[in-house]
């Protein structure tokens, strides 16, 4: 029943990637009778293929094309060619993601007017207000079967919430619960309900977590409209002389150069590729990179400020049983300057195995002070903290002319540098943490420092002027009618919130336009 | 310890060896470990090149209820991988030379044979920027700690969902709250 396309069709809509902003996109427009193509780099799996064992499970899923970085994050020092912790196959980082699908807040759609100048930083208003999105966050929810909406009751605290949540409620906060996670707490949508496996990042073997590979591209397939082909990477985007996007480059499964016409065209590869591919495609009339008269692709890269708290007992918690985080304390996501720093962050059970806590709770650490945390390892709770960084200029993917990937095109450069506010939010949230454990009588905490980034935003940011970003309030870039940008390099800036569910929500929106674009003959 | 004496030339060796390596002996082209009974054979490097591996190995990552097998599994690559790349096996080689050069400088002994671990963890940290001691720390990072049979030492359970996931296996069991 999926469709299947010619290479000279230039009727069709191409979508690169098939994640939560182009696995949205796609089935979202075949429903409305569009013909897509979605050109996925990654391979195919079925929800059998997963594997309940993390070292496999990374080979498996994870993004591993050599990238660099640069920057005073300790990431550049621990993982120089891992930035980012994020998909490569179809369905993209919905495949491993833990499901929290929280709303942003309405202040966040307005943080240069709300923050005021913060020296250093590209802080923005979005062109969009929350009211504007408030229908379409409505639907996502709706599609994604969030927890606590839509009549859907939360999910069961496992052993990690409830040491959050006794710690929290000690402390006095009062925003605690199981989350709003796209995890189905009943069966709902087809798809069963939430076992408690506990390998949420490494695919869901029960279905329950809502990913695209198991919904939206089956649905957009069923129409006879959309066609994913897998192990496709792009390569290059074309246009015309008008400057008009014509068609994408790319290699295929056997690694032949093809050539795919569009009408128009959907950038959706994650916040690293999105920029590479417009950068990848200057051209004599674009000669900073497509769609970038700005100057800002690859600019503001965002990684919300992250890191983690573990805290040991002096009996078993066993904080790996169940979902990996069905938790949140929401309090400090408010923005509360007398904390000495703007915007929030929230904090949210996070649990790993032992293997990747050894990678990952103190890399390159060793010794007895080291592995004195991992025998308590039974014992340990954790959260991570995900918090508002700020948009800055010189943190960009830039193109490194010095590496090569397979097909021989320049890798993607991260740069990246805390901002004084991140640290300053990071040191509160580490404390607060900490003073959660601490309540319930943790005997050991340690702050943990950010993984490599599994939220990438902001590297095409909206808009209103077309000097300050990329694309407007649609996605559509300022500088090509018929070309758009639907994943998190959208946002303007980041937010306290796990970005997904504003990602599919955007995309949702953005579907309606184009159709709508579309018929009148715009694009 | 009385009950693993198995003989008047084991013993003697032991001495002869010193304290610190009691339990790995060298026999042959094999790392013999005397209290676990298990032996691991060596192809492409020396043994002893490979006991000091070992040893260094549960210096680098300390788990006094890991026993020394599971190092020595972790250790067992460095001998494949120095049989078919030669760089391996000659920054294997000369690290651990190296080791006992600061060993035998600082304590009169090779690595193996000095007493106490913080002696020993001392002379790491001598080395701990180069190559040789960072392949070796980020390789057990996967090779100690992703063994199956290390896991439920630390109380890890593992894979889960071919026994129905956790909802009726204690996900929420925590009683003491």
């Amino acid at each position: 029943m999926a469709a299947k396309y010619d290479l000279n069709d230039d009727s069709v809509v191409v979508i690169i990637g098939s994640g939560a902003g182009g696995g949205t996109l796609a089935n979202e427009l075949a429903q409305k009778g569009i013909k897509v193509v979605v050109l996925e780099a990654g391979k195919r799996h079925e929800i059998g293929d997963f594997t309940n064992n993390e070292w496999d499970s990374f080979t498996q899923l994870a993004w591993s094309d050599m990238r660099t970085t640069s920057g005073s994050w300790r990431v550049h020092r621990d993982f120089p060619n891992l930035p980012a912790w994020i998909v490569k196959a179809v369905g993209g980082s919905t495949v491993h993601w833990a499901g929290a699908s929280l709303r942003l807040q309405e202040h966040e759609f307005k943080v240069r007017s709300v923050y005021g100048t913060i020296p250093g930083t590209n802080l923005l208003d979005w062109p969009l207000s929350l009211r504007e999105l408030e229908p379409y966050y409505a639907k996502a929810e709706d599609k994604l079967g969030v927890t606590r909406t839509n009549g859907i009751p939360g999910l069961p605290g496992n052993n990690n919430f409830k040491v959050l949540a006794a710690g929290a409620t000690k402390v006095g906060y009062k925003g605690v619960h199981t989350g709003r996670m796209a995890i189905n707490s009943q069966p709902r949508d087809g798809r069963g309900s939430c076992q408690q496996i506990g390998f949420c990042f490494q695919g869901c073997l029960s279905g329950a977590k809502w990913s695209t590979l198991y919904t939206e591209i089956p649905k957009g397939e069923q129409t006879g409209k959309l066609e994913i082909r897998p192990e496709s990477h792009a390569a290059q985007i074309e246009h015309d002389a008008a400057g008009k996007v014509t068609g994408v480059v790319y290699f295929d499964t056997e690694g032949k150069r093809q050539r795919q016409k569009a009408r128009a065209i959907c950038v959706a590869g994650n916040s690293i590729e999105t920029p590479r591919l417009l950068l990848l495609s200057q051209s004599s009339k674009f000669a900073n990179g497509l769609a970038n008269s700005s100057g800002q692709v690859g600019r503001n890269y965002m990684r919300h400020m992250t890191g983690s708290v573990y805290a040991v007992f002096d009996r078993p918690v066993r904080m790996w049983r169940g979902t990996t985080m069905a938790g949140i304390v929401t309090d400090e996501a408010a923005h509360d300057p007398k904390r000495g720093f703007v915007g929030g962050y929230e904090m949210e059970t996070l649990s790993l195995g032992l293997p990747f806590m050894a990678a990952f709770l103190n890399p390159g650490a060793w010794g007895r002070e080291f592995t004195s945390a991992l025998d308590s390892y039974e014992n340990m709770a954790g959260m991570w903290l995900v918090g508002e960084d700020m948009p800055q200029e010189n943190n960009r993917i830039t193109l490194d002319l010095s590496a090569k990937d397979k097909w021989g095109l320049p890798v993607a450069s991260v740069h990246y540098d805390d901002h004084a506010n991140d640290r300053a939010m990071r040191d509160h949230a580490h404390k607060a943490g900490g003073a959660i454990y601490q309540a319930v009588g943790a005997t050991r905490v340690f702050p943990t420092p950010p993984y490599p980034s599994t939220h990438n935003l902001g590297t095409c940011r909206m808009s209103e002027n077309p000097r300050d970003g990329v694309c407007n309030k649609f996605g559509q870039t300022h500088d090509v009618k018929n070309l758009f940008i639907s994943d998190g390099s959208q946002f303007t800036t980041g937010g306290a919130e796990n970005p997904t569910l504003t990602i599919v929500t955007l995309a949702i929106r953005q579907a309606e336009y184009i159709a709508d674009q579309m018929s009148k003959n715009s694009i | 310890m009385m009950d693993q004496y198995r003989g008047d030339a084991l013993d003697r060796r032991r001495f002869l060896t010193g304290v610190g390596s009691a339990a790995l002996i060298i026999s042959g082209a094999a790392v013999i470990h005397t209290d676990e009974a298990w032996g691991l054979e060596v192809k492409n490097l020396t043994p002893e090149t490979m006991r000091t591996l070992i040893k260094m190995a549960r210096d680098i990552y300390p788990h006094d209820r890991v026993a020394d097998r599971f190092y020595a599994v972790a250790m067992k690559s460095y001998d494949v991988k120095s049989g078919t790349d030669p760089q391996t096996k000659t920054m294997v080689e000369q690290g651990v030379a190296r080791l006992d050069e600061l060993a035998r400088k600082q304590h009169g002994v090779a690595y193996v044979d000095v007493g106490w671990e913080s002696d020993r963890v001392a002379l790491l940290r001598q080395m701990e920027g180069e190559p040789f001691f960072q392949s070796v720390r980020s390789g057990l990072v996967v090779s100690l700690y992703n063994q199956k049979e290390v896991w439920p030492i630390f109380g890890y359970e593992g894979e889960s969902a071919s026994r129905g996931g956790y909802i009726h296996r204690g996900f929420d069991d925590i009683a003491w709250l």
